[in-house]
């Protein structure tokens, strides 16, 4: 680009039509997701509706088979409970990112990426240990004589598994958010009258939940879609939607109704994030300050 | 004073106050007595402690040692939200996430005062700063005047006795400042609430204070009226923080009543002497000086001279700054009747003895300073 372009900006609509080249610096990623994406997505949806033959029928057939719905809605509650308990045991973790000096800051931030480093298989395997009847939390409950909890096979195995996978998306957003307050917002309110628990509850928590909402929807879109936690830590009653995919597609070559499940899965989540939307915009609010 | 008077100003009493951040005093025995209803300004250069202090009166710090009393009582200890003080920080503060109306009426809910009562007493609070017709705005839609007139707003609404501001115009224009300082002054008068302000600008704390603490390196140097410290420093620091002034330095004579200072060959007299063993150094004010071409001074004993260095036209005057011999700088006004000088012209300064002010010598005033 030539000097004379960047000096002479003489508005927004002559700089929106010259500038191509940035977009030219997308152009790779652009590729790779309308590829990767796209094009299986499209695929998906055409099948959904051509397969065996054209019309809506894998959609009645999804929306008239009982278990399906329970399922659905299964993937829901579970999904959201993983948000749940994310948002519960991020928020004072990122809290405490903020809050400690640089190099607890380092540590803090390694245990979060770490798990990042290890495969999901491995580490709900890891989770296969801990949980099974025979696994570690058992036998030290039978050796307090504290009785046995049912935790594999069981929803609230699949939940635990599904949020120490998830835990981290949770974590980093909210920090970022968390570590932009103003802390001295709360001393202000502290000088209004504020006792330290009524200033979090009035300015601190306010402040720092689009760090909770942008957490919470990227956890909770990524749980609906999980696989490989709820198959193995899971057992028949906790089943989520993807495993149901994976049985119509690899197991009886469905491929319509896998796909319409799929679609099903890509709506909702669609939905969500459109009822997120006024959420995000109001940050976008609080965020424009100075 | 008792508590429960009438009076709306809060007395503030601190004793012997101290601040340690480990080894640095950041605070060091500070003691201020501030009446109810003064308008009281912490004045004093960069890292001197006027925001320690406040912060020790907010309650957003502890003292390490001292008291301190607010209203007649001691509140060493008390938690900041429960001393009822008003604060205005220069960063405003307000609540992003709450419109201004909803930031000024933030005290008053927390103070459970009725959904009525509350909107009445916020739109009185909005219009003492001329903010009412912004109440549904949220902050970020406000120039930093708004915004700090808001949060002054906010830090009046639930009637505090006492208000401290930290140096709530340092982030606006000069005009503005100008302005605002006029209306903190109205509604100073309109409330009686004791006000605490600190400033590093001498003619903000001029303009508005009734009396000006001094402070220089965790310690009050001086507390007074702006006359009393333009013209009765106490101590070096002081005299060169408030106002202009020429400071004589040189070989100092002393007999039972009077100084002799030899500055670069010339020999001034002041009739005073400093008790101690402290160097004493003249110290003057620029309307004390007359300024006159060599030769044409009428007989006094004290007689300088020197080149015009800088020449500042004022509208209503002149200030030059004269290079003495020894190249020291002295500060000169002069009249619009009286003659004008231009750099490089060879001039002579005259000053009456009594005049002068005999002050300790404290080289440490030039580095803060400078
Ligand atoms: N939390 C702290 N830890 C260590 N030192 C501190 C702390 N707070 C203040 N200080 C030091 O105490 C001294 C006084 O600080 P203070 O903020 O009171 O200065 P000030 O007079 O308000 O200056 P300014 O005009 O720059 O705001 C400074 O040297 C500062 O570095
Ligand atoms: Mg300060």
């Amino acid at each position: 680009m030539s000097t004379s372009d960047t000096r002479s900006d003489s508005g927004a609509a002559s700089r929106a039509r010259r500038n191509w080249g940035p977009l030219a610096l997308a152009l790779p990623a652009l590729l790779l997701l309308v590829g990767v994406i796209g094009y299986p997505l499209f695929t998906v949806v055409l099948r959904s509706l051509s397969q065996p033959e054209w019309g809506l029928q894998n959609y009645i057939w999804f929306f008239g088979t009982p278990v399906n719905l329970v399922v659905l809605q299964r993937t829901f509650t579970i999904s959201a409970w993983v948000t749940l308990v994310c948002v519960v045991a991020a928020y004072p973790y990122a809290y405490a990112m903020t809050a400690v000096g640089p190099k607890a800051r380092l540590l803090l931030t390694l245990c979060v990426l770490i798990p990042f480093w290890v495969s999901g298989v491995v580490r709900t395997l890891a989770w296969v240990i801990l949980l099974q009847d025979s696994g570690v939390i058992n036998s030290t409950l039978r050796a307090l004589d504290l009785g046995r909890l049912r935790l594999i096979r069981t929803q609230t195995g699949v939940v635990i598994g599904m949020a120490q996978v998830l835990l981290p998306f949770m974590i980093l957003p909210l920090y970022s958010v968390m570590k932009g307050i103003d802390l001295r917002l709360v001393q202000a309110s502290r000088s209004l009258g504020a006792s330290p628990l009524r200033a979090f509850f009035t300015v601190y928590l306010p402040l720092s939940l689009p760090g909770v909402y942008a957490g919470a929807i990227i956890v909770f879109i990524l749980a609906l879609g999980f696989y490989i936690t709820p198959a193995l830590l899971g057992g028949p009653r906790s089943t989520m939607l993807s495993t149901l995919v994976q049985n119509q597609v690899l197991s009886l070559l469905q491929w319509g109704r896998g796909g319409a499940m799929g679609v099903v899965l890509l709506l909702a989540t669609f939905i969500l994030l459109a009822l997120a939307g006024p959420l995000m915009r109001q940050k976008h609010k609080q965020g424009a300050r100075s | 004073m008792n508590p429960n008077s009438p009076t709306r100003g809060a007395a503030i009493d601190l004793q012997n106050v101290s601040k340690a951040y480990g080894s640095f005093r950041a605070l060091d025995g500070v003691s201020l007595h501030v009446e109810p209803g003064e308008f009281m300004t912490l004045l004093g250069p960069s890292g001197s402690g006027k925001t320690t202090t406040l912060n020790v009166v907010a309650g957003f710090t502890e003292v390490s040692s001292g008291a301190l009393q607010v209203g007649g009582r001691s509140v060493v200890g008390v938690p900041a939200h429960k001393r009822n003080i008003g604060v205005v920080f220069q960063h405003y503060a307000l609540f992003p996430h709450m419109t201004v109306g909803k930031n000024v009426a933030y005290p008053l809910s927390l103070r459970g005062v009725s959904k009525a009562e509350r909107e009445r007493r916020v739109a009185q609070a909005l219009d003492m700063v001329k903010m009412r017709d912004f109440a549904h705005r949220y902050p970020s839609e406000l120039s930093g005047g708004q915004q700090q007139r808001v949060a002054f707003a906010r830090a009046i609404v639930f009637d505090p006795p006492l208000l401290l501001m930290d140096e709530p115009l340092g982030a606006l224009d000069k005009k503005l400042r100008e302005w605002l300082q006029l209306e903190i002054k109205r509604i100073h008068r309109e409330l009686g609430t004791t006000f605490v302000y600190v400033t590093h600008d001498q003619e903000e704390a001029l303009v508005l204070s009734d009396r000006i603490a001094v402070f220089n390196k965790g310690r009050i140097e001086q507390v007074g009226t702006g006359r009393e410290l333009y013209d009765e420093p106490k101590t070096l620091f002081v005299g060169r923080f408030i106002g202009d002034s020429t400071v004589l330095r040189g070989q100092a004579r002393s007999d039972g009543t009077s100084t002799a200072l030899d500055v670069a060959g010339q020999t001034v007299t002041v009739p005073r002497r400093l008790d101690g063993s402290d160097t004493p150094v003249v110290l003057l004010r620029p309307e004390k000086l007359a300024i006159r071409r060599p030769g044409q001074m009428a007989d006094t004993h004290n007689r300088l001279s020197g080149t015009i260095a800088e020449a500042i036209y004022l509208g209503s005057g002149s200030k030059y700054e004269v290079r003495l011999r020894d190249g020291s700088s002295a500060i000169v006004r002069s009249g619009l009747s009286e003659e004008g000088f231009r750099i490089d012209d060879p001039v002579e300064l005259c000053f009456a003895g009594q005049d002068a002010k005999l002050l300790a010598d404290d080289k440490s005033a030039d580095a803060t300073l400078t």
